[in-house]
């Protein structure tokens, strides 16, 4: 049952060859067979199988959508009403917030039952998915590796086929990076394309909510309805929501102008399996019809330094409603304000919040404002108008989604420099707030690499179209690790 | 050594939106603790700002009224720092870009003169909520109803000179807010408070001197009272050879001085940065033009019609103009009766009145309706001005029409000449030796006739005849 797609099952649904309570339970028993990937901090069997019997009611009354009575899970970053909601983090493990956030409202809305919240790194801060409170999450294809983070409870689960689509969100690449270190699809929409309601705020400016799944189409399906205008969030854009799966037009790629980064190519530090499995898909591309054309983008190795000066900054200021005053984790006796202040975030924050919190902070000061902070948007823009001036040639950009395949659980932890590098090929994106997707394109020693394609403002139909014409002409995405690993 | 005070204000407004700045929550005074404040105004995790475009349109107000430039892009920052009362870790306030730039306001001088104050820049920015201290033990309470609440920080350029300049000033704001109805004034419940920035220098020298900023002075007379302890202080510590220390002071009511803030061990940092989650505010000059027609006629100006079309002096005009509402009452008294007898009666027995029994303006019990028809029992003659001043009396103490009264109590002036006459008669029959003395050269008796007449009449009896008569019979 759990190696279709939603498309699948939501027909399966309609003919009846199964209910939405069957469909729930076997994922629910799939999840607690698969707990030594730690992919959930919470299940929610009794809540999904009463959402999936009323799925089944509505169904039976004519009233069902696509997405009717499909499980999903939420990364654990979406606020979820009277559900924890814990960002990973100790400082939240407590929190039940009186109110859905955008997303899981408009998911709960298309009809999909969330059957639990995924595992992540803490505050979406890290690559790894070892920042976690509730410990690392291992990937189903090897699990002495890490799936990627920070979504790597989300890419976990859609990769060991738990659930067959779930909710990320990505600053830098959290959707993406492990997308492709499990070899499932993942889509970051453009900035303002999905409302931050209720989204646990990473950095502000680049946070931006998104669907996991095992193909193209079901991103389409998710995406349709996330997807929308919310008036509760400033920075959301009022723009009509196009039908992204009639977007999915057979032989996308056909004549399609891909643009090659060479900055993305020739860089030092891609693996020479993901350099392999980077050729090959260009190849794919080529012989389905796409035009291939080399463009650069010069500044791409700001990307990452810049990044790390505002991400950390906003992330300084966002986190510092978490003072054990109103709510979340506090510390025992504090003897006086400060002592509450320092104790209960120095012992409800993890290191890698804590080392972001300092350099965000420091980001910021007085006298270091003007050369980081400032300094930082200036680059962000040079970096944004790079992608400007290639989108007047191309119609998509493509290069790998990260350098390496999975990792191994330990490997990076220690040098946050390197691990911040695994990100070097999505954090541009944020930069410039484009839409891009990771999918599955090889293996590489039994490893999955992904692609990435970036795409123009809002185009994320066309993006999705080229991803699922690709995978009319691979099958790299209906390959599944062996879970007996 | 001659001193020289060196002021400049920061005067905080409550803008008197339903709703917070950033939230649906409303902003109403008075309620419990914490059930005006909802997921945004505590600061939980996910939720966001969304701009009270009201709040925008108030302060666009002020700015046209100060004639200061309206920003077409303008910017909110993130002030950072922790305190118990601020929900988020930080305030969002505006820093660099702020909505209003430079203005002016004129005040009035002792002498009669006009001064222009600058204005620097007036920004939006969200209230803090409010820690209690009394009846916890051990603990603090925190309400975070009044967290978010929209404020309009004021500015001025350190132009004021001396503690009755800053209260000029603030006066004049203060009408201006509420004429702008974009803040209700209040000063008891905070809706309207000052900082004030004061150093001292030598007479004719240019530099400043190191200042103290003396913080959350919510009446004028604590302005008052504060900058001139505060200029004394100063004064003397530099005559005694001493240096100021720049810093944050508060005044003490009981002792009326200053005092240092707790000192804190390290200055604060505020780590200002726009804030991701609000776009840049755009005001496009459609909306400025809207806000303009939607303006009332401001203070100054009303005060110079006052002057042109019911010949007040400046001074009175100045007065009457004080507030918008006093205007108001004013200009429906002289629309039914002489505009100066009706602008003595306003700023005389009536504000008197109101000083008296410590009622405001908008609950006294004499409408500015009955007062009009009262003077216009004067401007008609039916009742002198004395024997209004005894009806002003009852219709303050019942809330009765004055007509009522002088028909109930048969107050009506006596105009009849041969009446008067009668009764002058009588007056100068009973007091021979006075009428005497008059006509040996003694005029000055004539004041004793005219009291004697009146008492005679009862009051009643018009004055101006009892003048001429009795000086026609004197004088025989």
């Amino acid at each position: 049952m759990h190696d279709r797609t939603i498309a699948e099952l939501s027909a399966a649904l309609q003919k009846g060859d199964c209910s939405s309570v069957e469909l729930v339970s076997a994922t629910l028993k799939a999840i607690e067979d698969a707990e030594a990937l730690n992919a959930f901090i919470t299940v929610l069997p009794e809540q999904a199988l009463e959402a999936a019997a009323k799925a089944d009611q509505l169904r039976a009354k004519g009233q069902a959508g696509p997405l009717t009575g499909i499980p999903i899970a939420h990364k654990d970053i979406f606020c979820t009403h009277d559900v924890r909601t814990s960002c990973a983090s100790r400082m939240l493990d407590n929190f039940a917030p009186p109110y859905d956030a955008f997303v899981v409202e408009q998911l709960q809305a298309a009809g999909t039952i969330c059957v639990g919240k995924t595992n992540m790194d803490e505050f979406a801060m890290g690559s790894s998915n070892e920042t976690s409170w509730y410990g690392p999450v291992r990937n189903p294809w090897d699990q002495t590796r890490v799936p990627g983070g920070s979504s790597g409870g989300s890419a976990a689960a859609v990769a060991a086929r738990l659930v067959p689509a779930a909710t990320g969100t990505d600053t830098g690449g959290s959707i993406r990076q492990p997308a492709a270190l499990t070899g499932i699809c993942g889509l970051k929409p453009t900035y303002g394309r999905i409302s931050r309601y209720g989204m646990i705020a990473f950095a502000s400016s680049l946070d931006q909510a998104g669907p996991m799944a095992t193909t193209a189409e079901d991103l389409a399906m998710m995406l349709q309805a996330m997807a929308g205008f919310d008036s509760r969030d400033s920075t959301c854009v009022d723009q009509p929501v196009p039908n992204y799966q009639q977007a999915l037009k057979p032989g996308a790629l056909k004549g399609l102008r891909v643009g090659l980064p060479k900055e993305y190519f020739n860089a030092e530090g891609v693996a020479p399996g993901v350099q392999a499995a980077m050729e090959a898909a260009i190849t794919t591309m080529r012989e389905a019809g796409a035009e291939l054309v080399e463009i650069s983008l010069p500044n791409t190795e700001l990307a990452v330094p810049v990044y790390y000066v505002i991400a950390p900054a906003e992330a300084s200021s966002n986190l510092s409603r978490f003072d054990g005053v109103r709510y979340g984790y506090r510390c025992e006796n504090p003897v006086d304000l400060e002592d509450l202040y320092k104790r209960s975030r120095g012992e409800g924050f993890g290191e890698e919040v804590k080392r972001r919190i300092m350099i965000g902070t420091y980001a910021l000061s007085a006298g270091y404002f003007d050369a980081y902070y400032l300094k930082a948007q200036q680059v962000r823009r040079m970096i944004r108008d790079d992608f400007t001036r290639a989108f007047a040639d191309v119609d998509v950009i493509a290069g790998p989604t990260a350098p390496s395949t999975a990792f191994s659980v330990g490997e990076k932890s220690d040098d946050p420099v390197q691990m911040y590098l695994s990100d070097i090929f999505t954090i541009a994106v944020n930069l410039a707030g484009l839409p891009a997707l990771s999918i599955p394109a090889g293996l590489d020693n039994g490893l999955p690499v992904g692609l990435q394609l970036i795409g123009q403002y809002f185009d994320e139909g066309r993006l999705l179209a080229a991803a699922h014409d690709f995978q009319q002409h691979s099958d790299w995405h209906t390959r599944r690790p062996a879970m007996d690993r | 050594m001659q001193w020289e005070a060196v002021i400049g204000l920061e005067l905080h407004a409550q803008l008197a939106t339903k709703t917070k700045i950033f939230s649906g929550a409303a902003t109403a005074y008075g309620a419990e603790p914490n059930v005006q404040a909802c997921a945004i105004d505590l600061g939980m995790p996910g939720v966001l700002p969304v701009l009270n475009e009201r709040a925008v349109r108030y302060a666009v107000r002020l700015g046209l009224a100060l004639d200061a430039e309206v920003a077409g892009r303008s910017v909110f920052a993130r002030k950072n720092y922790f305190y118990p009362d601020l929900p988020k870790g930080y305030q969002i306030s505006q820093y660099e870009l702020p909505v209003v730039g430079q203005g002016h306001l004129d005040i009035d001088l002792e002498d009669g003169s006009i001064k222009r104050i600058g204005v620097t820049r007036a920004h939006l920015e969200e209230d803090a909520g409010k820690s209690l201290h009394e009846g916890f033990v051990g603990m603090s309470g925190i309400d975070l109803n009044r967290a978010g609440t929209p404020l309009l920080e004021i500015v001025s350029e350190p132009d004021l000179r001396s503690a009755r300049e800053a209260v000029a000033y603030m006066k004049k704001m203060h009408a201006l807010v509420r004429y702008l109805e974009i803040c209700d004034g209040n000063m008891q419940e905070g809706s309207f408070r000052c900082d004030a920035n004061v150093s001292v220098r030598p007479v004719g020298t240019e530099k400043f001197g190191t200042r103290t900023e003396i913080k959350n002075l919510n009446s004028f007379r604590f302005v008052d009272r504060a900058i001139n302890y505060e200029i004394e202080r100063q004064i003397e510590v530099l005559e005694a050879g001493g240096e100021i220390v720049q810093e944050t002071r508060l005044f003490d009511s009981d002792r009326g001085e200053t005092r240092p803030m707790r000192s804190k061990e390290e200055a604060n940092d505020y780590r200002y940065f726009p804030d991701p989650d609000l776009l840049p505010l755009e005001i496009d000059s459609a909306f400025i033009d809207e806000v303009r027609a939607e303006l009332p006629e401001l203070p100054d100006v009303r005060r110079q019609r006052f002057v042109e079309q019911y010949g007040l002096s400046n001074y009175d005009a100045g007065v009457l103009t004080a507030s918008r509402e006093l205007a108001d009452f004013f200009e429906i008294v002289a629309a039914q009766a002489d505009a100066k007898l009706a602008a003595n009666w306003v700023m005389g027995d009536f504000s008197a009145a109101l000083n008296r029994t410590g009622v405001e303006l908008n609950t006294s019990p004499i409408s500015a309706q009955a007062l009009g028809a009262l003077v216009a029992r004067i401007t008609d003659n039916t009742i002198s001005g004395k024997i209004a001043k005894e009806v002003f009396e009852v219709m303050w103490e019942t809330g009765q029409e004055a007509d009522a009264i002088i028909a109930e109590r048969g107050l009506e002036q006596v105009t009849d000449a041969g009446a008067i006459e009668a009764v002058i008669d009588e007056v100068i029959a009973a007091n021979p030796g006075q009428l005497e003395q008059y006509r040996a050269g003694k005029t000055k008796l004539m004041g004793f006739f005219v009291g004697q007449t009146m008492k005679a009449s009862g009051g009643k009896a018009n004055p101006q005849q009892v003048n001429e008569i009795l000086k026609r019979k004197l004088d025989g």
